[in-house]
């Protein structure tokens, strides 16, 4: 043994050598491409090919977006900007944006109260955050509440007693649900929750608005609703609609998955016919046909009609969503949470519903996408969305043949929105995981 | 209980309403504006500015009207309908008018229960063609792709002159007038058929123009005009006659340049006293004010300066008057009298 000592044999090493940096064809870029690009014969064609392919597309669309003219006042100036340039297939004339982007973010929304839309969007995000993470501070969740009042009356203006009678109706409701609770039982105390805030708005909210006014008015400037417009609409629509279908889909989705029968056919009845229906003919239901019903003179505004179709066309498909959730969890959990003792409430609240919704997020999120896109349908009964509103900036005599920019624009926003939702579920799903 | 007076109200709610709408012109008053549907967009008919103003041979008419019954040019508002939602929009009572230009036909008029007050601008249909596809006459076009707009009177009129004239051709239903551009330059059909005034206007946005070229077969009548409901007389007649100041002005040579002037005392010419109400009574008899043209004609002028500057030769969409001049110049513009 001693004889293959170190100290007894001069030429063996007695110190580690230090580690050496891998040669360059096992390391870093190389490595990786050789690894993902060229691994096989087949993979480096493919790769060639798709390089070629890119290069096909990047060299025609990168010098036209880049090239583009953001200083000419109509198509013609531009088209001699752009031809004076001498590229082969052109470039984009930008200048059209440059103009008219306020007007497709905004509508025809005042220009000196683009403030109080800019506050609406702002607060909206400071109402989303704790509902989106979950570290931020639960008080927050109170103005989340409060949020959707505070924003009507910052999009339409008017009397801020309008919002806050309307508040009081739920605030009346929930008084209603308390005192009758502990006098007559649950089902009482739901009926009179329903009811007594229905009463409220239908009757008595407006007198009560209007006397509260009369005394202190508390007004800012009315907007009506033919000036909203954009990604404005847009948004608003869409995200009501997001916000109101995700409770309403899970109520249905239970309903459909409910004993009591006329709760079963109610539910039943309404998912199957709104998903036998295409979302356009509600919205023309929406515009035009409830026109017919409505007494004459009656303004039932146009946002408010969109925006109730649209969300019970996404409701509906929510509740769907919502069930396969629900199908896919194990009877043992709906044992267990009967074994535990709960009521049926508190069993969907504290056992299935989590573990039904979290299994649902990706189904849940293409619904909210899909109904955000969905928004620009709006434009085929004349609400000037993004889509609308290309129309209307073509029919300007110095843009009237733009096509492109315009709708490029259109789709860098819309996937700007949908991919930040689409990242949001993602990392939602990762921070819910639980199956290790 | 509950229910009776639900039903109650809703029923006092629809007494109340139906009774306002017997009077759209008293409707107009109490408003304080005049509530205008208009095109989406359509160059020169109606276009919103970068502000969201409303501009366009269209829109004028409007203006004019508002400004005849309330004095005030600016007391308007726009609905901007789509084809599809325009005559629900005026039949329900959303809107007080429809100007958008809208061709007058036995059925829009008899049976969708509309009174066309006039006709604004004489249209007819005609095809675009590439220059090179070599074609001088639309009889021309046997066995040819069209391209055309869905849900319009032109899609019949194509079917009509193609049958009539025993040639075939194959149609590419498109919905937008812009989305039907693209498909024609892209050459996925080899003519574009709609009104020829819309025709000339997009010709003039090709980057080309000179290499398209548009037939000269006019194959349907399509007289535009704005229109109101059937059933209130009155307030058809003030649009009428609103329109119709706008034509006789021209006719008298009345323009917004000296409306004001020759309002102010009785002229020479009797016709132009009775248009601007500094003699007779013809406002009174419409419900209006007296000077009710003096306004309508100081809102954009008469109906030539409100062609000139929307739609006329020197402007991008370059058209002539063609029809559209006056009867005194070989034109199908005319006015009955003032008297």
């Amino acid at each position: 043994m001693s004889d293959t000592h170190a100290q007894t044999v001069a030429y063996v090493r007695d110190t580690m050598l230090p580690e050496q940096a891998p040669p360059s064809t096992a390391a870093g870029p190389i490595k990786w491409m050789r690894d993902n690009l060229f691994s096989s014969v087949l993979n480096t064609v493919l790769t060639l090919l798709s390089v070629y392919f890119l290069w096909l597309v990047l060299s025609l669309v990168l010098p036209w977006v880049w090239y583009g003219s953001w200083t000419a006042t109509s198509l013609k100036e531009c088209r001699e900007v752009v031809a004076d340039l001498g590229l082969a297939h052109g470039a984009a004339c930008w200048s059209v944006i440059g103009e008219r982007y306020l007007q497709l973010i905004y509508g025809f929304y005042p220009a000196e109260l683009y403030w109080r839309a800019n506050l609406a969007f702002v607060l909206m995000i400071v109402a989303l955050a704790p509902v989106l993470y979950p570290n931020l501070p639960r008080k927050i969740l109170w103005f989340s509440a409060l949020y959707p009042f505070i924003a009507f009356w910052l999009l339409w203006g008017g009397t801020l007693w309008t919002p806050v009678v309307a508040v009081a109706g739920f605030v009346l409701g929930y008084f209603a649900f308390e005192a009758l609770y502990r006098l007559a039982g649950s089902l009482v105390g739901v009926i009179a929750a329903i009811l007594v805030p229905v009463i409220w708005w239908l009757l008595l909210a407006g007198p009560v608005a209007n006397g509260l006014a009369s005394v202190l008015p508390l007004t800012i400037e009315t907007v009506e609703s033919a000036k909203f417009g954009g990604f404005m609409l847009s948004i608003i629509i869409g995200v009501t609609g997001i916000a109101l279908s995700l409770p309403l889909g899970i109520l249905l989705a239970l309903g459909r998955q409910s004993d009591l029968m006329i709760v079963k056919a109610i539910c039943v009845g309404f998912i199957e016919f709104i998903r036998g229906v295409p979302l356009i003919t509600l919205l023309f239901v929406a515009s035009t046909l409830l026109n017919y019903f409505l007494p004459p003179g009656t303004t039932f505004d146009i946002i408010l009609r969109v925006i109730i179709m649209v969300t019970l066309f996404a409701s509906a498909y929510m509740a769907e969503v919502v069930r396969g959730g629900l199908a896919a969890l194990p009877t043992g959990q709906y044992e267990a949470a009967d074994a535990l003792g709960l009521d049926y409430w508190k069993a969907t609240r504290l056992i299935t519903m989590p573990q039904a919704l979290k299994i649902s997020i990706p189904g849940i999120v293409s619904t909210f996408i899909g109904l955000f896109k969905d928004t620009t349908l709006v434009s085929i009964i004349g609400l000037l969305d993004p889509i609308g509103l290309t129309n209307t900036i073509r029919a300007d005599s110095n843009w009237n043949g733009i096509v492109w920019e315009l709708y490029g624009f259109i789709a860098l926003m819309f996937f700007i929105f949908c991919f930040g939702m689409s990242r949001y579920s993602m990392y939602l799903e990762r921070k819910l995981k639980t199956g290790h | 209980m509950k229910k009776t007076t639900f039903f109650g109200a809703v029923a006092a709610a629809t007494m109340t309403a139906g009774f306002a709408a017997a009077g759209t012109l008293d409707d107009v008053k109490a408003k304080g504006f005049l509530q205008c549907g208009v095109s989406t967009g359509l160059a020169g008919f109606s276009a919103a500015d970068a502000n969201g103003n409303w501009d366009g041979f269209d829109v004028a008419v409007c203006r004019a009207v508002a400004a005849a019954v309330l004095g005030d040019p600016q007391a308007v508002k726009f609905t901007p309908t789509t084809g599809k939602t325009r005559f629900t929009a005026l039949a329900s009572g959303e809107i007080d008018i429809l100007a958008r230009n809208t061709t007058w036909t036995f059925s829009r008029d008899v049976d969708l229960k509309f009174t066309f007050v006039g006709v604004n601008y004489y249209d007819g249909q005609g095809f675009i063609v590439p220059k090179e596809l070599g074609v001088s006459s639309a009889k021309d076009l046997d066995g040819a792709t069209v391209c055309i707009q869905t849900g319009t009177t032109t899609e019949l009129n194509l079917a009509d002159f193609f049958r009539t004239n025993n040639i075939s051709y194959e149609p590419v239903p498109i919905e937008t007038n812009a989305e039907a551009l693209q498909q024609y330059l892209a050459g996925a059909c080899d003519t574009y058929t709609t009104d020829a005034s819309g025709l000339a206007a997009s010709r003039a946005t090709f980057e080309n123009p000179e290499a398209h070229t548009i037939l000269p077969e006019i194959i349907s009548k399509e007289p535009l005009g704005p229109l109101v409901r059937h059933g209130d007389d009155q307030w058809a007649d003030i649009v009428r006659w609103s329109l119709n100041a706008l034509i006789a002005a021209e006719e008298l040579g009345v323009t917004s340049a000296n409306v004001k002037e020759s309002a102010m005392q009785a002229g020479n010419n009797p016709e132009i006293n009775r248009l601007l109400g500094t003699e007779g009574n013809l406002g009174e008899q419409l419900g209006l004010s007296a000077d009710f043209a003096k306004n309508a004609i100081a809102a954009g002028g008469n109906y030539g300066e409100i062609f000139a500057k929307n739609i006329g030769e020197s402007t991008p969409i370059g058209l002539a008057r063609g029809l559209n001049a006056q009867w005194t110049d070989g034109g199908l513009i005319y006015s009955p009298p003032f008297r």
